[in-house]
């Protein structure tokens, strides 16, 4: 490698390394304020005594600056890549990379296993993954999203191709459902994220994306804000609460994302994030500064 | 929680049941916590960075037969266990409790010592880590030694509470 594209890798590096650290041991601003919020509606039982070691623990991760759950989670990248932004093809290289580095020091667990081997790799690095998925946008900037799928908040996701003619009270009544069998162990209060499309690949990608968007965020589409209040109400009733021990606080938010569907299908996917969503958006700038727009850090 | 805790989670659940491998140590009376800690090793020894509870609900295909055949008498995870863990439970007078999922950096905080590993060939979380604990908690027993089963109470009125809105839904439509 010549000198100038050594130099490029090692901050491409550099910077993919610090955010991961950063993903890993704190939670993005608006994740920490909606469980505050959360905190609050709690009167009692478990569930104060949840959010006070939940609080602690974030505390104590941020103070030694370790994973602050052990389940850092398969690693997925959702890249927005500017089209005159200098670096693209390096960025993508140096993904895997700064993964593995940041497992061995200790960031990240390994948890990459390969499923024809059915072998821990040990480095977070499998077939096809880390996962990414790259949009090309204007601009000069790469904008990186990450987020830590964990295994116990991952186990709900499902998709599924509903009729029609069950409408939006037959996709209100799968997310329920699939929240009542299996929400109760991935760590609630969750944040739900709900797709709607054609196919249920392309509902279940979608539910994924809605994970992304910042909580609290309404859907800006009147009819999807009205799903997303609705499933928030009717979660939250279910009494779940922290950790499945009762509470006023299933959720911290329904996010609704959706695509065009046939005339003839109604799919929807669900995908679940845990209290401790961690996720991170990064922008690299064309000379190589970075910031990390999702944390106040 | 003070004293000896043993991590056990899938891969050692199967190994020793499925496989009809020989647990490496003897867990008569001890804990076990269902976990995959981040451990790394800091010359010979191995420093527990992040350790909190898995899905415990993973392990209810083998728990009663685990605790029927390990004698051990106290286990730790999160999000609640079946029926089969509970009747378990009633039958050779363990218990189970939370620890609230996501703590990892809490629970690393009670690590005094990593006394051990064993079976680290199925991977750093899935292996047997063998460690002393300094006070690990909150603890919340969901299912006592009578198996009474709280995630069971709140699980089954989350179905009952759904039942009702979705045919209220229905009836509205």
């Amino acid at each position: 490698m010549a000198s100038a594209s050594r130099e490029v890798h090692g901050r491409l590096i550099e910077a993919l390394k610090s955010f991961i650290s950063i993903v890993s041991t704190r939670l993005p601003d608006d994740v920490l304020k909606a469980l505050r919020k959360a905190y609050e509606a709690e009167v009692g039982g478990y569930a104060r005594l949840v959010y006070q070691a939940v609080f602690k623990n974030l505390e104590i991760a941020i103070a030694k600056s370790v994973p602050l759950c052990q389940d850092t989670g398969v690693l997925e990248f959702f890249i927005e890549l500017g089209r005159s932004f200098p670096f693209s093809i390096e960025l993508l290289k140096a993904i895997g990379e700064a993964v593995a580095e940041a497992t061995e020091e200790g960031f990240l667990r390994p948890n990459v296993v390969d499923p024809a081997t059915e072998r821990n790799t040990g480095n977070n690095l499998g077939p096809r993954i880390p996962w990414i998925e790259t949009t090309l946008v204007s601009g000069d900037h790469a904008d990186v999203y990450l987020y830590m799928a964990g295994g116990g908040s991952s186990r709900p996701g499902s998709a599924r191709v509903l009729d029609p003619a069950q409408g939006l009270e037959g996709l209100l009544e799968y997310v329920v459902n699939t929240v009542v069998e299996y929400g109760i162990h991935a760590c609630p209060p969750l944040v739900v994220g709900v797709g709607i499309g054609p196919t249920a690949e392309v509902a279940a990608s979608l539910s994924k994306r809605a994970l992304l968007r910042p909580v609290g965020l309404r859907s800006p589409i009147p009819r999807m804000a009205e799903l997303e209040e609705k499933l928030e109400r009717v979660l939250d009733e279910l009494g779940i609460g922290p950790q499945g021990l009762g509470g006023k606080k299933t959720v911290l938010a329904v996010h609704v994302e959706y695509a065009g569907r046939h005339p003839a299908t109604l799919a929807v996917g669900v995908s679940t994030s845990c209290w401790a969503l961690r996720r991170g958006h990064l922008r690299i700038f064309p000379d190589l500064t970075y910031r990390v727009l999702s944390h106040g850090v | 929680m003070t004293g000896l805790l043993v991590t056990a989670r899938d891969a050692v659940h199967a190994r020793f049941l499925v496989e009809g491998v020989p647990l490496p140590l003897n867990l008569r009376g001890l804990a076990i916590l269902h976990a995959g800690p981040v451990m790394v090793k800091s010359g010979s020894k191995w420093v527990c960075r992040s350790i909190g509870p898995t899905t415990s609900m993973r392990m209810e295909y083998y728990e009663y037969e685990f605790i029927e055949k390990t004698g051990v008498k106290v286990v730790i995870g999160k999000g609640g266990m079946g029926s089969k863990t509970a009747e378990a439970c009633k039958k050779f007078k363990a218990v189970y409790a939370v620890f609230p999922g996501g703590c990892g950096a809490l629970g690393a905080e009670a690590v005094e010592e990593v006394v051990g590993v064993e079976w680290l060939d199925l991977g750093i979380p899935e292996a047997l880590w063998i460690l002393k604990v300094n006070e690990l908690g909150p603890l919340v027993v969901t299912i006592d030694a009578y198996g009474n089963n709280l995630t069971e109470l709140v699980k089954n009125s989350a179905k009952a509470r759904a039942s009702s809105i979705i045919n209220q839904l229905k009836r509205s439509t």
